[in-house]
Formats: structure tokens, sequence, C-alpha cells
């Protein structure tokens, strides 16, 4: 038999039909679904008038405009509460299994999926949100979907899709204390550019990937749409049946035992041919943060932002990028004063990040000038922070433990970035206005944002770590 | 649903030669609150567009007069960033038929061609002259075939051909749309969740052949 990637094994085990000269047919075993870009499909097969084909496949839960203080208290703004309400509303009436705010089962919808163990290796699985390359980490094609597309699968279980070409990312090697998932998939988006892997659907593999908690998996997975790629995917592993284990509803399936035979063969085979492959090693990684204003644009945190390159356009969009940041080519970043620091997000708000961040913060003060905003990714999250005391080594240090939600990291709701603020944030975009109109992103990992809130400029964490 | 066809369009262009375009540019997140297609055009690159009074930005494209059409064309990589749809509602509803770059992000590309706006993909040194030919003359036309798959400068350029997926091609067409077609195909659907037994059939729900 011809030798086959992880991807095409899943892929070609989800095509219901293939469209001749055209897409494939394709499965999906989980949807998720959140208030912002489902109403227009509801509203979609009302006026067909059809029922959704398969209501148990699909979970909701409102993230991307809830408040993330007072969640008790009706949402104030009136748009956010309408969206909210009519997701509410949506579910009620096609019989999906919602998750609303304040519900403890509650949270972003890339870190509630894993958590709640309705992300299984093998599956094929969308959302109408370009993160949903997430899941991936767990050996499943998952990527996000415009609203067209989720009402499609609410309508059929199905989507018409392309097969993407396949490329393997190999991270060989180990990372150097001080640097986390984050700074890895940074590394590369840098040195893919923003748009490097459209058309792409990638497999990240080597030992550095291997050597990867579960929550940094995840991290890397959900920013391969920040380089252009539908998804990136990992072979399951032991570090995958663990924490599956640890998962109530899965580890207590009658047929938990034979799914992991099963999952046992989900890797790419060897000789399987990728269109296109990468090698990095990680040692040579170093604290990474961006400068500009698209995910690409990152350089390690103690170099300096390049010169603009020769050609006529993209010389203008780099400049403009520069000028939006108020930084210019040939400077250094290190020591650039910073007004926010946001830790949370779908890449970086699960309990490994807040971790990380309040060890780092232990028995420090945030500094005179900053505004933190510390967001769980979930109500589970939230409540292993408190469990395990995190909340009082935040507090102790002056740091607001917020409740759960996208929050800043698109700025949907009240948690805006000011105009011509600096924000070090551990979110995925840094995107003009991204934060809030004319707000300054620079993305990072958590411990450089926990350097950069403790002595309010941009700091290599690597200077604060054994001290 | 019947959608609006795509045949031949020809019309002047709007240039907007900055590479990357996300799609929180096309479309700001604060936009994004509404639960309907309806609207988004007013707030088409809202923020290159108006200043924080909401006075127009005089030097940006879209406000110079000179510059109409219903054909953008864009640097590199336009629509990358988060899958929004709510993008091309935007770009749609501005009154745009098709966006020209090098290469469009792919959720942005599915997503216009699920909304009947054309994503022409023309060769980057093609571009970087169209580019200017119609930032320096802003009545320069242009002519879009579906059909023939070929897009042209008028008068008398040499056509350019362009990629789509024949499926597409013919959806777009003929304004048919993918639902009609998967709810068309229910039967094959339940037959291939029979065959899968459903594997991967989760938690709390069990499986369900017939439906509900």
């Amino acid at each position: 038999m011809t030798p086959k990637t992880l991807f095409d094994k899943i892929w070609d085990n989800h095509v219901v039909r293939s469209i001749a000269g055209g897409p494939d047919v394709l499965y999906i075993d989980q949807h998720y679904i959140h208030e912002v870009t489902s109403p227009q499909a509801f509203e979609g097969l009302r006026q067909r008038g059809i029922s959704v084909f398969r209501p148990h496949k699909t979970l909701a839960t409102a993230d991307h405009n809830i408040p993330t203080k007072d969640q008790h208290l009706p949402i104030t703004d009136e748009h956010s509460r309408i969206q909210v309400e009519t997701l509410k509303e949506n579910c009620r009436e096609f019989s999906i299994e919602y998750f609303g705010v304040n519900d403890p089962k509650n949270g972003i919808v890339h870190v509630t999926g894993p958590e709640l163990g309705y992300t299984l290796p093998g599956m094929t699985i969308v959302c109408g949100d370009s993160h949903t390359s997430t899941h991936g980490a767990f050996g499943t094609i998952a990527f996000g979907i415009g609203t067209s597309e989720v009402e499609m699968v609410l309508a059929s279980q199905c989507i018409l899709q392309t097969r993407p070409k396949k490329m393997r990312i190999t991270v060989n090697g180990m990372l150097q204390p001080g640097v986390t998932s984050k700074d890895m998939i940074l590394y590369i988006i840098s040195q893919l550019s923003s748009g490097g892997a459209t058309g792409y659907f990638v497999e990240y593999a080597g030992s550095a990937i291997e050597s990867l908690t579960m929550e940094g998996r995840m991290t890397v997975c959900n920013m391969s749409i920040e380089m252009g790629a539908r998804g990136g995917l990992i072979a399951p592993d032991m570090t995958t049946y663990q924490y599956l284990n640890q998962i109530p509803p899965v580890s207590t399936r009658n047929d938990f035992k034979s799914l992991l035979l099963k999952w046992r063969s989900l890797k790419s085979d060897e000789g399987a041919l990728f269109d296109r492959e990468l090698i990095f090693d990680a040692a040579i990684i170093k604290p990474m943060i961006t400068y500009g204003t698209n995910p690409g644009m990152g350089m390690a945190i103690d170099e300096t932002i390049p010169a603009a390159g020769n050609d006529e356009d993209g010389t203008a969009s780099f400049m403009k990028s520069l000028d939006y940041m108020g930084f210019t080519p040939g400077s250094g970043i290190l020591g650039h004063p910073v007004d926010y620091v946001f830790l949370g997000s779908c890449t970086n708000g699960r309990i490994e990040d807040i971790r990380t961040f309040a060890r780092m913060v232990e028995g420090r003060k945030k500094a005179p000038g900053i505004t933190a905003l510390i967001v769980p990714g979930s109500k589970r999250v939230e409540q292993q922070v408190i469990d395990e005391g995190l909340d009082k080594i935040l507090e102790d240090s002056e740091f607001e433990l917020r409740q759960p939600g996208c929050s800043s990291c698109l700025a949907m709701n009240e948690d805006k970035i000011p105009a011509g603020k600096y924000v070090v944030s551990t979110s995925n975009r840094n995107f003009e206005g991204r934060q809030g109109p004319g707000a300054r992103t620079l993305l990072a990992s958590p411990l450089t944002a926990a350097a950069a809130a403790i002595t309010g400029r941009i700091t290599d964490p690597r200077e604060l770590l054994n001290k | 649903m019947q959608k609006v066809k795509f045949d031949v369009l020809e019309s002047t262009c709007v240039p907007l030669p900055f590479e990357n375009v996300d799609t929180d540019q096309i479309i700001p997140a604060r936009f994004l609150s509404a639960t309907s297609r309806e609207g988004f055009g007013e707030n088409l690159f809202r923020d290159w567009r108006y200043d924080k009074s909401g006075n127009k930005k005089e030097d940006f494209v879209m406000n110079n007069s000179q510059y109409q059409g219903s054909v953008l064309v864009a640097g590199r990589n336009f629509g990358c960033g988060s899958s929004r749809e709510h993008a091309v509602w935007a770009v749609t509803g501005y009154g745009f038929r098709a966006v020209v770059s090098s290469f469009f992000a792919d959720i942005f590309s599915n997503n216009s061609l699920n909304n009947g706006l054309l994503p022409v993909v023309v060769p980057e040194k093609y571009l970087d002259d169209l580019l200017k030919t119609v930032a320096d003359d802003p009545g320069t036309m242009v002519r879009i075939d579906l059909g023939k798959q070929q897009f042209t400068i008028l008068p008398g350029g040499d056509p350019v051909t362009f990629e789509i997926n024949p499926y597409k091609k013919e959806c777009l067409m003929k304004g048919l749309d993918d639902i009609d077609y998967l709810l068309n195909i229910r039967d094959i659907i339940k037959a291939f969740e029979f065959r899968n037994t459903l594997k991967y059939e989760n938690r709390n729900n069990g499986y369900d052949p017939e439906g509900r």
C-alpha cells in the first residue's frame, strides 16, 4: 500500500463522495458554534424550513462578546446581549446543547471542547472560527469555516471542501529554558510569513513537538491559521492518551480501550509524501515578540526590527505597519514601555498558561502604570486557578482575575485596549485595531507577558527566571 | 436557494495596494454583533475610511471619488485572519462583485464563492502592473469573463487566465447553492453514517440513525 499521511487517513475516512473536478463532501464528526458566526446560519435554516440534521453533533458556547466582569448581571451592550440570547434561543429551538454564560461548562469554544472531552483523535471538527485549528493537537482535522458552511453542517453534517496540500513541519531538539510553545509557533510563523502556508494543512512533528504538553500542542496548532494554513495537526501519542484519560466522559466510555487501539494507527506512514517539508531546530529559538501588524512580523526579543524590503508594495505595507506601531526599522524593542498586558484567549488561556504566569509574578508586584487583564479560557480553568491557589498569588502581586471569555483578543466586549497604547498580549493576532481601535499589540508568550507586567517594559523573561 | 449569477463583468476598479489585508480591517470585530447579513457594507474598511470622530480620511482610496467600480484590486494574501463571513458581506454589501489579487486566504476564498463574490487570482507581476495602471488611470476598464476564465484590461489588453474549481464555477454561473446540493444527498449521507456506525459517536448522546 502507498504510505499515507495522517491528514489523508483522516480525510479519506470522512469522504462521503467526491464531486468530479470539484470538492469532496466531507462528513463532520464534531461541530462547535458560538454567538457571532451562527445567527445567519440558523436564519438560513428557517428560510428553507429545515431542521438541524444531527443536533447532538453540534455544541454551542457563548464566548466572543461576553463581559469578563460581573457575568451574573445581564450583558449591558444591547447588540451583544441580543446576539447571545439569539444563540440560546436557536439552540433551544433546534435542540442543540448550549453552555451559556455562568454555566460551569462555559468558556472559549476551543478551550472547552477539548477539556470536556468532545474533541477526540481521528475526528473531523469545524467551527465558524479560524482558531478551530487548535483541536488538531489531538490528531484531528480541525479548521475554521464561514457562516454559509456553518449552515451546511447544520443542514447536512457535511461540507464541500477541496483537499488541501500537505506540509510537514518538523521541530527537532529541545526548547531552551524560558522558551515556550508560543515562542516556537511565533518563530515558525516569522520564518514562513503570514501567508506562507496558504493552501496547506500542516502536520507538526519532531522531538520538540512530542515533548510538548497537550496545552503546548494546542497553542502551536491554534496559530496554524496565522501563517495561512487551514489547520495543523499532531499525531496522538501517550501524552494525548494520558490527557484524555483524565477526562471522565472519555475515560469512562465502554469503548475507551478499543478507541485507544484504533488511535494507534493515527500517524503518517513511513515514507508518506508531503507537498512541502520544513525542518527547524528548537534549540535556536529564543523568546519571540511581534513588532508589526501581522503575526508573521515577529523576531527574537533581543533582535532589532528589520529594514524594509525592496519591492514597492511590500515596502508600503511594511512601513504602514511600523507607522501604526510607532516603531522604526533597525530599532530594538527591549526596554520599550508597555501600558497593558493581556493573558488569555484560545491561544494561551489554559491552566498551564496561568500557572506559568503566576509562577513568574509570585513574590513580585505588578509594575505601576500597567493594566493587566488575566482572563481564564473557561469556567473550568477559572475553577482550577482557584483550586490551585493561583488566584491568591495573582492577587498578592496585584493582578485581578477576570471571568472567562475571548475578551481582549478581539475586543468585541468592553475589554478594549485604548488607541495608541502598547499591549503585550498572549493572544494570536496583532492586526491593526484587533484589540481596540488604534491599539498596538505585541504578541508574546505568557512568560514574556509576565515579565512585561512586572517591569512595565519589554523584558527578556530569561533575565527574571532565576532571580 | 437561487443566488445571483455571475457571468461577465465589465467595470472600473478600486486599487488597494496593501498586502496581507486581514478580515479585521475589512470589517472590525465591533461591527460583528448583527444577527442578519445586511448592512455590513457601510462599515467596510471602517478604520481606514473614517477617523475616530467618524470623518472621512481623505487619503484613503475609497474616499477618492475618482476611484469607483465593482472590482476591488488588492495586494497579495487578501482576506487573511478571522473566518468571519461578515468580511465578504461587507465587500458585497458595498457593491463589489469581484476581488483581484495574487492569492487569497483560503477561508475568505471559500466564503466569497458561497456569496457570489468572485476571487480572481492573477500572477504577482501582473497584479503589480494592474495596481499601477489602475492607480494612474482611474478610468481603466477591465473585463472578467467567468465562462472563459479570463481577466482582461480594456481595450485590447492580453487576457490572463485565472483558475477556479469547475464545480464552483458552475455554481456561480447558474446561481446554485451548496446547501441545496447537500440537502439532495441526505440519503447518501445517512448511508455513509450507517456504514461507519459512527466510530466517534460521542459522550451523552447515542447514535440516532434515523436523525431527528
